[in-house]
Formats: structure tokens, C-alpha cells, sequence
């Protein structure tokens, strides 16, 4: 598997171009974006922004070969910095280091084969006390041993966005189930942040298919069987008993309607049923 | 006019000008590797460092890149600047160890021994040749790459440049290769072994075509004779 590097398209580079054209600085800041838009610098990429700058494409090459920031290859899924600062030396970095190169059979700053990890060392993250410190997808990890590495790579693997239940007071999991016929609304079959999901059927122009939300209370994670344009308002149907989820009120930030279903312990939860539109009614009895 | 006092004279030099034109105009010498006529400055080499202000204050700037002031001092040759443009050449020597524009340089300074590894790298990132395809041949087909210990010049992803014209112009203003003597042992460091060059093009039949940027050639010179 090798990863699917989407080939730059020229109109998305020109409104890149167009929004940063005249400014001061404007090549870094346009790098910037299209670094953001594909993940890494295509060749292609940077030889459109010199043509259409009026810059040579030694100077654009330059800029981004400067800089540690932008990256001429693509990007593995999973970003893994080691840290190699003093501190970090001195209590073992470069045994981590020396680690995870063996384990993911790349040196530092290159990408696995399958594209699942980059891994890089950088000089200092500012977390000297808790050294050695190994950075995945933004989750710090102090004090690592040689022993964990295995461990983090798994859970780099797996993702980190698991939410862990026990330990964020914030977040708990729901059992929802149909206003109308009482059935779980529970799909046990398909997972998503780690919980069973909500199924429902939604329909909107014309369209009908399965949404999957998220059970955990605070997450927004949503998938559906067809592509949702955002500030679609959906209708919301009970998939055992096919009844419509009706309006029960408002939504107070949007005004759309407000779909119920029932909480299992006792409650009703209402949420917006407009696509994008975070507003939700917890009511625990 | 400027007035200001170069080495103790008073003197005034036009409007813009930089210390290294006015010492220049004045006839006071100043070695330079990275400075060149037509190129814009570039203060990269360091060997055209001056000492302006007095006393304490005194400091040490590239002449190429600073402009002449109103009042300023500037000794164009005080022990502070030759013993700075010494280690500057010294340490040129160790990354070039074989180009003879540097190896003539350093020779002139009084370098006569090194003391640092020799690198081998035959690039001082001058920028000259930079400077040469952007600003004389108007194409910028090379530039400097990457940053730190693996900065270097060349085309962008390594690759024959679309803009280039093979006009030669970076290798004709290069002081790292220009009469380069790699045909010698490397181990022999400030050259002397060019006695012994056996000059790669004479009579080679795959260099009749090429053009020659060596001059004089001493291929040319040896067949010559």
C-alpha cells in the first residue's frame, strides 16, 4: 500500500495564489497552504507557484528546502518526532531513537514503505524535565523507555483517538433508542470512537441512507453512507420501525428542527438535525 | 561626496558607494572571493572585512556590503583585520583545499600551514555563480538548497534546470573550480603538484568540442611548447 498522493490540481493552486497574491512574505504563507492542502510540497506544486509568482524556481526550491517546516516528500499517516534535545540526550533519547528506527526499519526523517510512519528527531519540544519525549500525531509521551516503544506504536496504529472513558469525566457514552418503538438505536456491529454507534436512516433530497453517530456524549464524530453537504437539514428515521424522528422543538442556535430519542436510564436527548449544526439537548429525568 | 578617513587619510568618495569601491578607487587593496563587478553584493565570503569606528568600539564589517558614511574611520589593514582575513582564508583553504584562486589568496595573506581538516567540499557558497545566472543571465537556474552543514548550490530537485542555457557563466566566475588541480593527490594540499598534471584534455579526442572556461589553459600552454 503506498499512499494515494492526490496530484495537484491548478485550480486549486491558483486560489491558493490568488489569496496571498501582493502580500508581503506571500511565499512562505502560500507554501504554507499548499503544504496544508497536500499534506507535503509536490514538485509540480512548487514549479506552479515560481511560474505563476514570477519567482525562479531556484529561489521557491530555496524557501522550501530552508526551512524544516515544509517537506518535499509525502507524509506518512502517523507523524512521530523524537526528541534529541540535551536533556532528552543525556536520559536516553538516542536509545529511543535507535528504538523506533529498528522497529519501523526506517532512519530518522524518512517514511515507512507502507506510509504509515514518518518519523523525525527535532532539538528540543520544550518538555526537558520529562525526557526523553516522544511526540505521535500531536500526543506527548514523557519519560519513554525502549521497552514502550512497541507499545506506542501499536496505539499509533490503532489512533489515539480512542477516547478513554474512565479517565475524561467530560465525555461518557450513551444509550440511545426510538421515541417510537423503544428499540435500541445501538449498532454494536460498528464502532466509532471506540463505542458502538448510533444508527439511524436519514433521507434528504431524494437521497436515503444510514448515519452513524457517535454515542459518546461531547463527540461530533459522524459517518453516513452518502456524502452530506454541510447545512443539509436531514430527516431522521428509526431503522426497525421506520418511523419519522419528529421536530419536538427548535433548534436554538439554527432554528432547525430538533430530532428526539430516547436515553436508556431515563432522559431524552435532542439534536439539531441540520449537518454541520453542533446544538444538543441532554434532559435526564 | 562622503568625507571620511580611510587609514588615516581624509578622504571623500561618491555618494552610495560601498568601502570596498572607495578603498578600491582610493588604492587601498582588499582581497575578495565573493564580491564581483556587476553582481550585487553578497558579504558572504568575509574576506573583505574592514574594522571602522575607534577604540573599544571598533568593529568589524564586510566592506563589500557596507555603505560609506559621513565620518566614519575605517582601517582597511589594522592587525585585527589581516589576523580575521587569515583564519577567513584559512578556513576557505580547508573547504577548498584545491582551488587555486583561494591557495593564491591564502599565500598572499601569509597563510603558510593549516590547521584544519581538509574538506574536500570544492564550493565555498560564495553564491558568485547564484548571483551570476540570476542577475547577468537573467535565467536562475540555480540557487542555494537546504540550510546549515547540507546547504548547497545546484538546480532544484537536482535535475537538468528548464532555464538553464549551459551558458557557463557560473563555472567562468567560480573561485572554488576555476583551475581546479584534482588530478593530483588530494593528500598534497597547497598544490605544487600541478608539475606533474598531465592536462586532462590534451589530446583526449572526447574534450576536442567542449568549451574551455581555463584561462590561460595550461593544457593549451603544454601543447604549445
Amino acid at each position: 500500500m503506498t499512499i494515494a498522493a492526490t496530484p495537484p490540481k491548478p485550480e486549486d493552486l491558483k486560489s491558493i495564489l490568488d489569496k496571498h497574491r501582493g502580500t508581503r512574505g506571500d511565499l512562505i504563507a502560500t507554501l504554507e497552504d499548499v503544504q496544508e492542502r497536500y499534506g507535503y510540497l509536490p514538485q509540480d506544486a512548487l514549479r506552479f507557484v515560481a511560474e505563476h509568482t514570477g519567482r525562479s524556481l531556484a529561489d521557491v526550491y530555496g524557501v522550501a528546502t530552508f526551512y524544516r517546516y515544509f517537506r518535499l516528500d509525502p507524509r506518512g499517516r502517523h507523524l512521530i518526532s523524537a526528541c534529541l534535545g540535551t536533556a532528552c540526550h543525556v536520559r536516553g533519547g538516542s536509545a529511543i531513537v535507535a528504538e523506533i528506527e529498528r522497529q519501523l526499519g526506517v532512519q530518522a526523517g524518512g517514511t515507512t514503505p507502507d506510509g504509515e510512519f514518518t518519523f523525525e528527531t527535532v532539538n528540543c519540544l520544550g518538555a526537558c524535565a520529562l525526557g526523553p519525549v516522544v511526540v505521535i500525531d500531536g500526543h506527548y509521551f514523557s519519560k519513554v523507555t525502549k521497552s514502550q516503544v512497541r507499545q506506542l506504536l501499536d496505539r499509533a496504529r490503532e489512533g489515539f483517538n480512542k477516547v478513554d472513558v474512565a479517565r475524561d469525566k467530560r465525555v461518557f457514552p450513551v444509550e440511545l433508542s426510538c421515541p417510537h418503538c423503544n428499540h435500541s438505536l445501538m449498532d454494536r456491529t460498528f464502532d466509532i470512537d471506540g463505542y458502538p454507534s448510533i444508527k439511524m436512516t436519514v433521507s434528504f433530497a431524494h437521497t436515503h441512507g444510514w448515519l452513524r453517530l457517535s454515542c459518546l456524549y461531547g463527540s461530533f464524530n459522524v459517518l453516513s453512507e452518502y456524502d452530506i453537504p454541510m447545512d443539509t437539514v436531514l430527516n431522521f428515521f428509526c431503522p426497525h420501525c421506520h418511523a419519522e424522528l419528529m421536530r419536538t422543538s427548535d433548534c436554538p442556535m439554527c432554528g432547525a428542527p430538533m430530532v428526539p430519542m430516547i436515553v436508556r436510564g431515563g432522559g431524552m436527548i435532542q439534536v439539531c438535525a441540520r449537518r454541520g449544526c453542533k446544538c444538543h439537548r441532554l434532559d435526564l429525568v | 561626496m562622503i568625507d571620511l578617513t580611510m587609514n588615516g587619510l581624509a578622504v571623500s568618495v561618491e555618494d552610495g558607494s560601498t568601502l570596498l569601491e572607495a578603498a578600491q578607487f582610493l588604492g587601498f587593496p582588499i582581497p575578495t572571493l565573493c564580491h564581483m563587478e556587476g553582481l550585487s553584493p553578497y558579504g558572504a565570503c568575509r574576506l573583505c572585512v574592514v574594522e571602522i569606528g575607534e577604540g573599544p568600539k571598533s568593529r568589524l564589517v564586510t566592506s563589500c556590503t557596507y555603505p560609506a558614511q559621513e565620518g566614519l574611520k575605517v582601517r582597511t589593514a589594522s592587525a585585527r583585520v589581516l589576523s580575521a582575513r587569515r583564519m577567513v582564508i584559512e578556513l576557505h583553504l580547508a573547504s577548498c583545499p584545491q582551488s587555486k584562486v583561494i591557495q593564491d589568496l591564502a599565500s598572499a595573506l601569509g597563510v603558510r600551514q593549516q590547521r584544519f581538516k581538509q574538506e574536500h567540499e570544492d564550493c565555498i557558497l560564495c553564491g558568485r555563480c547564484v548571483r551570476m545566472c540570476k542577475e547577468q543571465m537573467a535565467a536562475g537556474a540555480i540557487g542555494f538548497r537546504a540550510r546549515g552543514e547540507r546547504r548547497s548550490i545546484g538546480t532544484p530537485f537536482d535535475v537538468k534546470s528548464d532555464v538553464c542555457r549551459l551558458c557557463g557563466g557560473c563555472i567562468y566566475v567560480c573561485p572554488a573550480c576555476q583551475l581546479r588541480c584534482t588530478y593530483t593527490e588530494p593528500e598534497k594540499a597547497i598544490c605544487g603538484g600541478c608539475a606533474n598534471l598531465r592536462p586532462p584534455c590534451a589530446g583526449e579526442e572526447k574534450f576536442g568540442q567542449m568549451m574551455c572556461y581555463m584561462d590561460p589553459c595550461v593544457a593549451c600552454e603544454i601543447k604549445k611548447d
